[in-house]
């Protein structure tokens, strides 16, 4: 009846999880107490469960990373204590088997549900805006693609009560991660969960880069669209030439687990290296789809606060395709050791020191955006400029491992790690916490506070530097990754200024919390009531903050690059603002609950498959169908917005903005 | 010819990328058209598993034992002339006559059955003489790509029964037109993946 699943698949007797999940779980009973008590279900469901405002998305993917980042660190808090702890005959508190799962864990929520929804959410919110158009291309598909991340964010965490999550590492290789090795249903979990999401993210790419391409005001060209957008058409494209990839592999090993084949088995000619080819020519491009809204973050908060157009504008845009196109070029240097010879290692080897060419490009492009700029110190601009030295460093490390006999002695070892943690936390993360504190404003209307948001900052700053250079040096000295327990009390001191590092972000991510508590409190004293904070230069700052559910009232007219700059130059000369402005009716999609229903159909699907609960997953299944096909029968998709309401809705913006 | 039409043939309209948002019928198509392109991806992933694998026959069976040409050619006209009735129907559809989109979609349904069934034929005669997908690398592979792509024929068909009720209930109402559009690409999408699928797998095994 209810296939492998038995009372015995929750870890009753492990009493760190049941602990806890037992206070997971009593935090969510009291949050959905709460939402029943207030009523506030239906507020809920209107404005944000149905709502496909690209707005209203891109802050939902942006608390579920937000969330999931709680979770992930909270995975790299037990990993850094266990090594502080387990030296020579201590052999800490973790055993290996548990230990194997928060690592697994660890990497793959950090990738997937937390550096991916932050960046599509960025995406999600600004591109319309910057791009100065009422919504994405497809909106429904746009909310279908968060539900799915959200699903597999769901059977990711339900892995932590009922049954086991992965013990494979971060990309399950195989053939650990064939049956033979890994019976459990821990990496079926972690197949079928990003298997969901990852469906999820390919809709959102194809729908963002249709945006980019297909949706853009009157005469924003190629030549005027802000470098963000051209860092997430980049991005986009890389998900859609990328994941279909992730896809198809994980897909063969779902059928070497399930049905029996042998694509990546011991026997019977099956290929294991195949997998590790196969996913890194998806995993490459994927540190480039994180990345490059990254950069493009920072290409917009250096020249709005340097007050400047951006330095070598066209040069930028090509080092982002450079880059784009590269990505694809150099996934066999993560694993040169497979001994594919001098000259293929040569080749993937010098392709990936050529990547360092457009990125140095950019890093100067920004260095000379600054210079000679009037710059004002707020928060992003400490994240961009904490970005540009640690990446730079990041970069340098990665230059070395790109050198293959260097690579043999620093594979798989804790300087590999230092390296990608040092170019994902100093650039992605770096760069969404500017871009959040950036465009929060626009979001909500209030700016956050800027005095926690720097110390925010420096306690990731420091902390990144503590947890992570130590383990530079551990590496050298041959400590390796994915180790629960070590006999070199050597190691040990530095293990323990890494744990003093991660505390010191664990303090940052605190504090986090602390700054929206208290910006919520003085969001009176923060209001943003002119739309434009920070004194912009593209489009998003020309509307409302926040802005209508239609974005702009009448779609902007532009004719170059920094567009808002532009009008705004020209609103001090020539002409007032008070142009006389007709409205016409706007049409806007209709909340639509497909996503939603969807994504629970995909839960259903996903955890009947995982516990090989076979009728269920039927049900699953068919229930999905019927969703799509309510969807294909649905003709009522937009609501009108009467001219009389956007009218009236811009007379009160105006009067606000007077009134500053 | 639409107004956008005219203005790119004239010559001295503003360029095609400064003229604000496209009509939704080309943002639909351009949609489309990056989901075929990932759908292709993963097709080309499952070649490349294919080519590596291709050789791996663990002492069973290999492809020139197994796969019969003249099986496959027929499979090969049945698909390629459901492209062409295909063709038709999505012209009957433009133009709004609902008796021949019926016809020809008809017709395309039966040859996509056709080549289903001589597909799932020749799948369950290899079942049966041992040369299953658990049997060696080769056929896991094997399997998977021609799988997929059957799948896709399937998922195709039982598309088309739900545009053709569509056009029943809705009639040709813009969006659903649109949807022809572009279950019209993915029937042709599918035609040339089979091209691949026919030369390489095929043909590969008698080289």
């Amino acid at each position: 009846m209810f296939g492998r699943l038995s009372w015995a698949a929750v870890p009753f007797d492990v009493p760190v999880v049941m602990i806890a999940a037992g206070s997971v779980g009593f935090i969510i009973f009291c949050v959905l107490a709460l939402v029943t008590v207030k009523g506030w279900w239906p507020y809920l469901w209107r404005e944000w469960i149905t709502s496909v405002d690209h707005k209203r998305l891109g802050v939902m993917y942006i608390g579920l990373a937000l969330l999931m980042l709680v979770r992930g660190f909270s995975d790299a808090m037990l990993m850094r204590s266990q090594l502080a702890l387990a030296a020579g005959h201590a052999q800490g508190y973790l055993p290996p088997e548990h230990y194997d799962q928060i690592f697994s864990a660890h990497g793959t929520i950090m990738i997937f549900f937390v550096a991916m929804p932050f960046v599509i959410g960025l995406m999600n919110f600004v591109l319309p805006l910057q791009l100065g158009v009422r919504d994405v291309a497809f909106p429904v598909l746009n909310s279908i693609g968060f539900w799915l991340t959200a699903a597999g964010v769901l059977l990711v965490n339900v892995s932590l009560v009922v049954g086991e999550f992965s013990r494979t590492g971060w990309l399950a290789y195989p053939p650990l991660s064939e049956v033979a090795y890994s019976p459990g249903v821990g990496v079926d979990y972690y197949l079928w969960s990003l298997q969901i999401s990852g469906l999820g993210t390919l809709l959102s790419g194809i729908n963002l880069t249709t945006t980019i391409l297909k949706l853009r005001a009157p005469g924003v060209g190629y030549r005027q669209m802000p470098i963000f957008c051209w860092t997430a058409l980049a991005s986009n494209l890389l998900i859609v030439a990328a994941f279909p990839i992730l896809t198809a592999t994980f897909a063969m090993l779902l059928l070497d687990r399930y049905c029996g084949f042998h694509f990546f088995t011991n026997e019977l000619g099956g290929n294991p290296m195949m997998y590790v080819n196969l996913i890194w020519s998806w995993g490459h491009p994927e540190v480039y789809i994180l990345i490059l809204p990254a950069f493009g973050v920072f290409s917009e908060v250096v020249a709005t606060f340097s007050g400047k157009p951006l330095f070598g504008r066209r040069s930028m845009v090509m080092a982002t395709m450079v880059i784009c196109v590269l990505s694809f070029l150099v996934w066999l240097h993560h694993f040169f050791t497979m001994g594919a010879g001098a000259d293929v290692n040569a080749f993937f080897g010098v392709m990936t020191m050529l990547i360092a060419v457009p990125t140095g490009v950019k890093v100067f492009n920004w260095l000379f955006t600054l210079y000679g700029g009037r710059i004002r110190f707020t928060t992003p601009v400490y994240w961009a400029l904490g970005f540009m030295v640690t990446f730079v460093i990041g970069g340098m490390t990665g230059v070395l491992m790109a050198i293959p006999p260097a690579d043999f002695v620093l594979h798989n070892s804790l300087f590999l790690i230092a390296h990608f943690h040092n170019v994902i936390i100093g650039g992605v993360v770096f760069g969404v916490m500017a871009g959040i504190t950036y465009w929060f404003p626009k979001a909500f209307g209030f700016t956050l506070n800027e005095r926690l948001g720097k110390a925010v900052f420096w306690c990731w700053f420091f902390g990144f530097y503590l947890a992570f250079m130590p383990l530079y040096v551990l590496g050298l000295m041959g400590a390796t990754r994915r180790m629960q327990h070590y006999s070199n009390l050597h190691w040990q001191p530095l293990m323990l200024v890494a744990l003093a590092g991660a505390l010191l972000i664990l303090l940052g991510i605190a504090l986090t919390g602390v700054q929206l508590a208290v910006s919520i409190r003085q969001r009176e004293r923060n209001r943003d009531l002119s739309g434009d904070p920070w004194n912009g230069r593209t489009l998003e700052w020309s509307t409302p903050s926040p802005p209508p559910v239609w974005n702009f009232s009448q779609l902007p007219q532009v004719d170059r690059a920094d567009a808002f700059w532009a009008m705004k130059q020209q609103r001090g000369t020539a002409q007032g603002p008070n142009l006389k402005r007709t409205y016409q009716t706007i049409h806007v999609p209709r909340n639509n609950p497909t996503g939603f229903f969807l994504a629970f159909c995909a839960v259903l699907l996903g955890f009947s498959l995982i516990w090989h609960i076979w009728w269920s997953a039927g049900l699953g299944l068919v229930g999905a169908i019927v969703v799509c096909l309510r969807q294909a029968w649905r003709t009522d998709g937009e609501i009108e917005i009467p001219a009389e309401k956007v009218a009236a809705f811009e007379r009160l913006h105006g009067l606000k903005e007077a009134a500053v | 010819m639409s107004a956008t039409e005219q203005a790119l043939v004239s010559g001295d309209a503003v360029p095609l990328s400064l003229r604000g948002p496209a009509p939704t019928r080309v943002v639909a198509g351009y949609g489309f058209w990056l989901f075929l392109l990932s759908d292709i991806i993963i097709f080309a992933a499952l070649f490349a598993a294919y080519a590596v694998l291709s050789g791996e026959t663990a002492g069973g069976p290999t492809a020139a034992d197994l796969f019969d040409k003249k099986h496959v050619l027929i499979e090969t006209a049945c698909l390629l002339a459901s492209s062409v009735t295909c063709g038709f129907g999505s012209l009957a559809v433009q133009s709004g006559d609902k008796s021949s989109t019926y016809f020809w979609m008809a017709i395309t349904f039966i040859f996509g059955v056709t080549f289903l069934s001589l597909e799932v034929s020749e799948f369950s005669h290899m079942l049966s003489i041992g040369a299953g997908p658990s049997r060696s690398a080769f056929l896991s592979a094997f399997f998977t790509l021609v799988g997929t792509h059957g799948l896709h024929v399937t998922l195709g068909l039982c598309w088309l029964i739900v545009m053709l009720l569509q056009v029943a209930t809705l009639g040709f109402q813009p969006m659903v037109s649109r949807r022809f559009f572009c279950f019209g690409l993915f029937w042709h999408a599918l035609d040339i993946v089979w091209i691949g699928v026919f030369t390489i797998v095929y043909l590969g095994a008698h080289l």
